[in-house]
């Protein structure tokens, strides 16, 4: 397998341009005559599917909630990056794209990133155009807030509500063709395969999840939007249902998993309570802005927080990187804190947990400032810890919140399986290996308004498709497969719960391919996964039938899929001898205990590809050339 | 690693078990001993889950997702109440700590003809997406839209148009109203979009399809109770409701006018 990752040649702020008059395109009166199926219903597929309707396009999609707006893109809170340049600060479209390159560890692909920074300022027009109750100064006009990672203001925001609100914007986008008959929504159901005829993606196969039949879907060609994997450490900051089977399927079927190992660990959460906790909650970035985070100086240093006074506390991120201080980057404040608990100065219970302090903020801005910025995150955290943080500085911890690997795509976001495209969180694309905050959203809504509905277009009009209908062999084959499997896992009747499982595997990740990894770690991590997954397969327990809404057999598929998925990243995590971002391997480290790249030997996308049950997968390496952004070592300091 | 405070619940549980839409249904009790105060009302379930699994019994289904409190995925009639005891709360939100050592809990999904059981506490509330679909956007096709700050938009405006924003879209006004109504629904997205300039070209013909859209959809009409304010887990205020009757009524009003018109033209 090779990866062609499509770049167009010329000048970086004109590749774009470029490909889009060379891409081809399909008349609009032939458009009705394809038919596009969009796996998820979030940011990234919601706005694809809306988008390629209104283009003409017939759109199926499918999510696996009750309704496309719940969508765990719902649950972002702090903001959407554009380069508006609104505030007069000295953004740029190349200022957004340098700090997203370097954000990201020199680990993405600079001519995407590009792009993305490009299109940031359409989406802030559109979703203004839909609806979205953006912040507003008082003389109506958007205001913004910074976020990490950044020096300038370029943050657009509702409230702490920002993905929920450019989720309903989405949504009601998407609600408008399917009221038009353009769109066919398929709530409830979940996507259990891909269907490849002729080297091409052509359907999918799902399951009803109310009666559980099975069926299969015929398309011309097939986006995946189906968001990141986080949930493979149990704990996390996505929500329940988030899983990996649709693209772990397609990884199966042939298409290459970049950078699985890439993990963005988020500084900001409330810390875990017991061992009934079911997932993390995380407090926004945001709140970065105005909160101070700091530890006792002294190890093991119990005294309540107001007790301890000033020239006793270390605010570690404001010491060790004064120019961008509390605002540093995700993976750098991450390693922080576990490096103040490490060090035995964490808070809290089990000492698992750093001060953010809000106490200086209210004395600056009052009180009503504070609470018309946040009321409510603080609200939530009062909610979840008893704990009311005007009062009391809250308590944070890392927690896992999103991954940068997922399917490697092209520039025009198609796997290594022709007419599969991948669109979000779900792909590899564009983050490196640390995305910065307030980028996701900005890439789910890029991806699914304005590029994917382009670069369809292209593969549609350059592609010679036959008709191929669900009566085709094929679908018969992998529906058999996908009920096969369901029914294997309804007949163990072994002894342990499904969430044990799922418990077990998420300790193991996050002790030996978390927060910080090294080689003996992660040797042990590919022993105690597949043994795990042998005993899986033949002691757990789904209780219930396949012809029915069994909420066991839908954890039970996915939790099969994190329990291969978990052996990959740790084989990934491996095999890349250097730190960098969110992957940090405690053997390749700075003097100052930062993340020390290789550039000589991985300046590189490692993609694999699966290569049959019980085979190794084979590392493709895509290489990367920093053309603009000049490689060197990061420094917020 | 321990509990915040240490606190444990021994509760007995009433909750509403439904194979299907067409089983009648009844209440089972369980028994929920040695519950944390730090759990949330959706740990505690999955606590009694995975003791029904061990036992060899199917566990109680229930939708949830985020389990942050905004996808608005969960609810549970709790004693009688949408999301619980505690004001602006959603279920997953709801924290153990709001009930007591030896409490009986009645747990019962949505009632409503409009939301149909699935099976246990799960409902089916496509209804909302329906209604939405006829008519709950505006309509700008990807890539018309002009430059964002072209049109200022009144800070008060967006504040509240935030305020309506919010809804989550859980369905909990419409278990609590007596009448299974969705007006408080509707009007939600109604002033959303209706108080912002970009709203303005549709918000006649919005506010008269929405409505017609709820009434077909089986939903009850509103008689002033405000149980479905006291239930929403966001806070959204029945004067939203107010606005948009008036929207209806200015609609209902000049779209006649407008025919007429359109018709002298013609």
């Amino acid at each position: 397998m090779e990866l062609n990752s499509a770049i167009p040649s010329g000048p970086i702020e004109k590749k774009w341009d470029k490909h889009r008059f060379e891409m081809k395109l399909v008349n609009p009166a032939n458009k009705r005559k394809y038919h596009v199926i969009v796996v998820g219903s979030g940011l990234a597929g919601g706005a694809a599917a809306a988008t390629m309707a209104e283009l003409g396009y017939n759109v199926s999609c499918f999510c696996y909630q009750d309704s496309p707006r719940r969508a765990h893109s719902i649950a972002a809170q702090g903001g959407i990056n554009a380069a508006k340049n609104y505030q007069n600060d000295g953004d740029s479209v190349y200022r957004l794209f340098y700090d997203t390159v370097k954000g990201g560890d020199f680990r993405a692909r600079e001519a995407n990133v590009y792009r993305l920074a490009e299109v940031s300022a359409n989406i802030i027009d559109q979703c203004v155009a839909q609806g979205v109750p953006f912040a507003r100064e008082y003389g109506g006009l958007l205001a913004n807030r910074s976020f990490g990672g950044a020096l300038v203001s370029r943050t657009f925001y509702a409230r702490g509500q920002t993905g929920q609100q450019l989720l309903i914007g989405a949504y009601q986008a998407l609600q408008r063709q399917v009221g038009a008959g353009k769109v066919k929504m398929y709530s409830r159901h979940e996507m259990l395969d891909v269907v490849v005829i002729d080297g091409k993606a052509r359907g999918i196969v799902v399951r009803d999840m109310v009666t559980g039949k099975i069926s299969s879907h015929a398309a011309d060609a097939v986006c995946l939007a189906t968001g990141g994997y986080g949930n493979v450490f149990f704990l996390s900051t996505n929500a329940k249902g988030c899983n990996v089977t649709a693209i772990w399927r397609a990884y199966l079927k042939g298409a290459a998993f970049g950078n699985p190992c890439y993990t963005q660990i988020h500084p900001t959460c409330i810390p875990v309570s017991g061992d009934h906790q079911s997932k993390l909650t995380l407090m926004s970035e945001s709140l970065r802005n105005d909160g101070r985070i700091w530890v006792p100086k002294q190890a093991g240093d119990t005294r309540p927080p107001h007790q301890i006074p000033e020239d006793e506390r270390d605010y570690y991120l404001e010491r060790k990187y004064p120019s961008y201080g509390n605002l540093a980057p995700r993976d750098i404040s991450s390693r922080s804190a576990k490096e103040a608990c490490d060090a035995g100065r964490g808070v809290g219970p089990g000492g698992k947990g750093v001060y953010l302090d809000f106490a200086d903020a209210i004395k600056r801005l009052g009180e009503d400032a504070v609470r018309e910025k946040y009321s409510n995150l603080f609200e939530m955290y009062e909610r979840i810890t008893d704990e009311n943080p005007y009062k009391v500085p809250m308590r944070i911890y890392p927690a896992v919140h999103y991954t940068m690997g997922g399917l490697w795509v092209d520039y025009n976001l198609m796997s290594t399986i022709p007419g599969l495209h991948v669109l979000g969180e779900a792909n590899f694309s564009d983050h490196g290996a640390n995305r910065l905050g307030a980028s996701a959203l900005m890439q789910g809504l890029a991806d699914g308004y304005f590029i994917i509905p382009y670069t369809i277009g292209h593969y549609l009009a350059s592609n010679k498709l036959d008709k191929v209908g669900t009566d085709h062999a094929e679908f018969k084959k992998v529906e058999a497969e996908v009920a096969e499997r369901t029914n294997k896992l309804l007949s163990i009747r072994g002894k342990r719960t499904v969430d044990s499982f799922h418990r077990e595997l998420g300790k193991i990740m996050w002790e030996y391919c978390g927060m910080a990894r090294n080689k003996a770690g992660l040797e042990k991590a590919l022993e105690l996964i597949p043994a795990l997954r042998e005993e899986y397969w033949q002691n757990v327990n789904v209780l219930g039938g396949g012809d029915e809404l069994n909420q066991s057999l839908e954890k039970a598929g996915r939790v099969a899929d994190f329990l291969e998925l978990g052996e990959l990243m740790s084989r990934d995590a491996l095999v890349r001898e250097e730190s960098c971002g969110g992957h940090f391997r405690e053997e390749y480290q700075t003097e100052e205990g930062e993340a020390l790249r290789d550039d000589e030997r991985f300046c590189h996308v490692a993609a694999w590809a699966y290569k049959g049950k019980d085979q190794t997968p084979e590392r493709l390496v895509e290489p990367l050339a920093f053309e603009n952004v000049h490689l060197q070592q990061r420094s917020y300091k | 690693m321990s509990s915040g405070n240490g606190k444990t619940l021994n509760l007995t549980l009433e909750v509403w078990r439904q194979k299907g839409p067409k089983d009648p249904g009844k209440f089972v009790t369980y028994d929920a001993h040695g519950i944390s105060t730090d759990m949330s009302f959706l740990e505690m379930l999955d606590v009694v889950n995975e003791r029904l699994n061990e036992k060899g019994e199917e566990p109680i289904a229930f939708d949830h997702d985020c389990r942050e409190g905004i996808c608005g995925m969960c609810g549970l009639v709790i004693n009688g109440r949408p999301h619980g005891p505690r004001g602006a709360t959603t279920t997953c939100q709801l924290h153990m700590r709001s009930f007591k050592d030896g409490d009986t809990i009645t747990i019962e999904p949505w009632r409503a003809t409009a939301f149909p059981v699935l099976r246990d506490l799960v409902v089916d509330r496509s209804a909302f997406d329906r209604i939405i679909a006829s008519g709950g956007f505006i309509s700008v096709s990807t890539g018309n839209a002009q430059d964002a700050n072209a049109i200022p938009v009144p800070k008060e405006a967006a504040e509240l148009a935030m305020d309506a924003a919010a809804c989550i879209g859980c369905g909990a006004c419409v278990a609590a109203c007596p009448n299974a109504s969705a007006m408080l629904f509707v009007a939600a997205k109604v002033s959303h979009l209706g108080l912002l300039p970009q709203g303005q070209p549709e918000r006649e013909s919005r506010v008269t399809k929405m409505v017609a859209k709820m009434d077909a959809e089986g939903f009850g009409s509103c008689t002033n109770h405000r149980e479905c304010e006291a239930a929403c887990p966001k806070e959204i205020p029945v004067q939203f409701i107010a606005r948009m009757n008036r929207d209806y009524l200015k609609a209902s009003i000049f779209a006649g006018r407008r025919e007429a018109r359109a018709g002298d033209s013609a």
